[in-house]
């Protein structure tokens, strides 16, 4: 099993469209983590940042800019980019630094600020770029891909577009008690099934939106946690960053074909059951074991997939295990009691950070009128563009 | 805008994609560096035309316009059409396209035969931009 580390501090600047800078989102998350921490921003030894692409070049250097804007102090820096799984990375890079001794306890920062409708590729004509082809040659946007998955789900098990609106249905619900969502409302399947279609059979209200959001952390040895008078604070027991195996036989963003499985079997597992499983793997539990979850819900269907991805249940059951109420707050294993993206939109360096805010107020009990009940082990999940995923394990 | 990932014309059409000399892997869209089979020490990258026909992984629509760098009139409204994922079975390879002009996701099935067949992306004063696209078998040109 791999060291842990403490997470003494979470914080977050609300989910929504506030048309500001990303720093000030990141800034804001940053303090309201130090003060969860009992820290003062010069006690910092080490700050990641999750770059942003949409920040110009402070945002490829988030780390250096949010030292910045808290005020240089000569912190150790490092910035990431890993797409959806940004936030991920630099809890995994945090965490590096940590049980190597490079630092004692480590900032996380990720902010963004979105565009409005579709997220698309820098400008210019990048003919070498996946994500500028498939835009330029097909028009694949990214819900034309969710949309695909969709539309598989329902060929192979028998999924319904009903089924897809009732996990809208319950992220809502829950977000609407989650005070730094964007979306606040309870949605019915009724106004699920009366939005646009947007990529058949998808729907508006089926399809995550794009979000102002910023995120952060406060992580620390364990040694240092106790010399701080943190007698029982949540503890990072697993970070997952695989990427995939070759072949790698299902279409992923942003690509246009898959590899070829003619020279090489594919993998016994998909990309994302491996993301899954490296980190059940590294934290030594199971499936079983989880008491929460909370996964990358960009589009209703894809929330049922990581269900199955998670082995909460068997392959193709996922809309029984939704049906039977077991990922609801009550259930045996609620999933997305943040709300998820359906309730906060994305914001994508942000976005695998706030995923373990929340598994932290969770598991502390601060997760007011969402707790899931006796929560002691979680699990975070999320993939992104160009072989990238991740999956966090904390417990306490 | 790209070059070499298709030709021919009518019935002739196909896509092109690579095959390794030494471990047969095929890459589309194509490779020509390195063969990316991580078990493979690297072999001669060969051009071959892929399977002209396929069947339907997967399928999809684009219900609003999506953003640049697709080009389209913004002066006309948008029309939406259709996206499919094809399994060639000879590659073992699943190549996505835009559906064949007319062809909307009521007529198509997880499952059907395709076929691809060549298609307009665009067009400007100069230039006739090409694509592929695909097209259930069952309908008459």
């Amino acid at each position: 099993m791999m060291g842990e580390v403490a997470v003494l501090g979470v914080g977050m600047h609300p989910w929504g469209k506030w048309g500001r800078n990303f720093v000030e989102y990141g800034v804001a998350a940053a303090r309201a983590a130090l003060t969860d921490a009992g820290l003062d921003w010069r006690d910092i030894g080490s700050v990641v940042g999750a770059d942003t692409v949409r920040g110009g070049y402070p945002g490829y250097v988030a780390g250096a800019t949010f030292a910045k804007a808290l005020g240089w102090q000569g912190a150790r820096v490092t910035s990431v980019y890993a797409a959806c799984a940004s936030g991920a990375q630099a809890v995994d890079a945090a965490r590096a630094q940590i049980l190597s001794g490079l630092a004692d306890v480590v900032l996380v920062v990720g902010a963004d600020a979105a565009p409005k409708g579709f997220f698309r590729p820098a400008g210019g004509d990048r003919a070498g770029d996946p994500d500028w082809l498939r835009f330029r040659v097909l028009g694949a946007t990214n819900p034309v891909y969710f949309g695909l998955y969709a539309r598989r789900r329902m060929a192979v098990h028998g999924d319904t577009p009903d089924d897809f609106a009732r996990v809208k249905v319950k992220n809502a619900a829950m977000g609407a008690l989650n005070p730094n969502a964007r979306y606040r409302k309870r949605v019915t399947a009724e106004e699920v099934a009366a939005s646009a279609v947007v990529a058949d059979p998808l729907r508006l209200l089926d399809i995550c939106a794009t979000s102002d959001g910023g995120a952060a952390l406060v992580l620390s040895s364990l040694e240092f946690a106790r010399r701080h008078g943190h007698a029982d604070p949540v503890r990072i027991r697993a970070v997952s960053t695989v990427t995939p195996r070759y072949p790698n036989t299902v279409l992923d963003l942003p690509d246009i074909a898959t590899d070829s499985a003619v020279a090489v079997d594919p993998p016994a597992e998909t990309f994302r059951v491996s993301i899954a499983r490296a980190a059940y793997e590294e934290a030594g539990a199971g499936p079983e074991d989880l008491s929460l979850a909370e996964v990358y819900d960009l589009s209703t269907a894809l929330e049922l997939q990581w269900y199955e991805d998670l082995g909460l249940c068997g392959e193709g059951e996922g809309v029984k295990l939704l049906r039977d109420g077991a990922t609801a707050l009550g259930g045996r294993i609620p999933v997305n009691a943040s709300g998820g993206l359906a309730s906060f939109g994305e914001a994508v360096p942000a976005q695998a950070i706030a995923q373990v805010c929340e598994l932290a107020w969770q598991l502390r009990g601060e997760a007011g009128d969402r707790q899931v009940a006796e929560a002691r082990v979680g699990i975070s999940a999320n993939q992104g563009l160009f072989g990238h995923g991740s999956a966090v394990i904390a417990v306490r | 805008m790209v070059a070499g990932w298709f030709a021919g014309e009518g019935d002739g059409f196909r896509l092109l994609g690579t095959r390794c000399a030494a471990c047969a892997a095929v890459f589309f869209p194509r490779e020509d560096h390195h063969c990316r089979n991580p078990v493979c020490g690297g072999g001669e990258l060969a051009e071959i035309p892929l399977s002209r026909r396929g069947r339907v992984w997967s399928y999809t629509d684009s219900r609003y316009r999506p953003p640049s760098p697709y080009v389209s009139d913004p002066e006309l409204s948008w029309e939406p059409y259709a996206l499919i994922a094809v399994e060639l079975e000879a590659e073992r390879i699943v190549v996505l396209g835009q559906a064949a002009p007319g062809v909307t996701v009521e007529d198509l099935t997880v499952g059907m035969e395709v076929e691809v067949v060549p298609g307009v992306l665009h067009e400007d004063a100069e230039t006739t931009w090409t694509t592929w696209h695909w097209r259930p078998t069952g309908v008459k040109a």
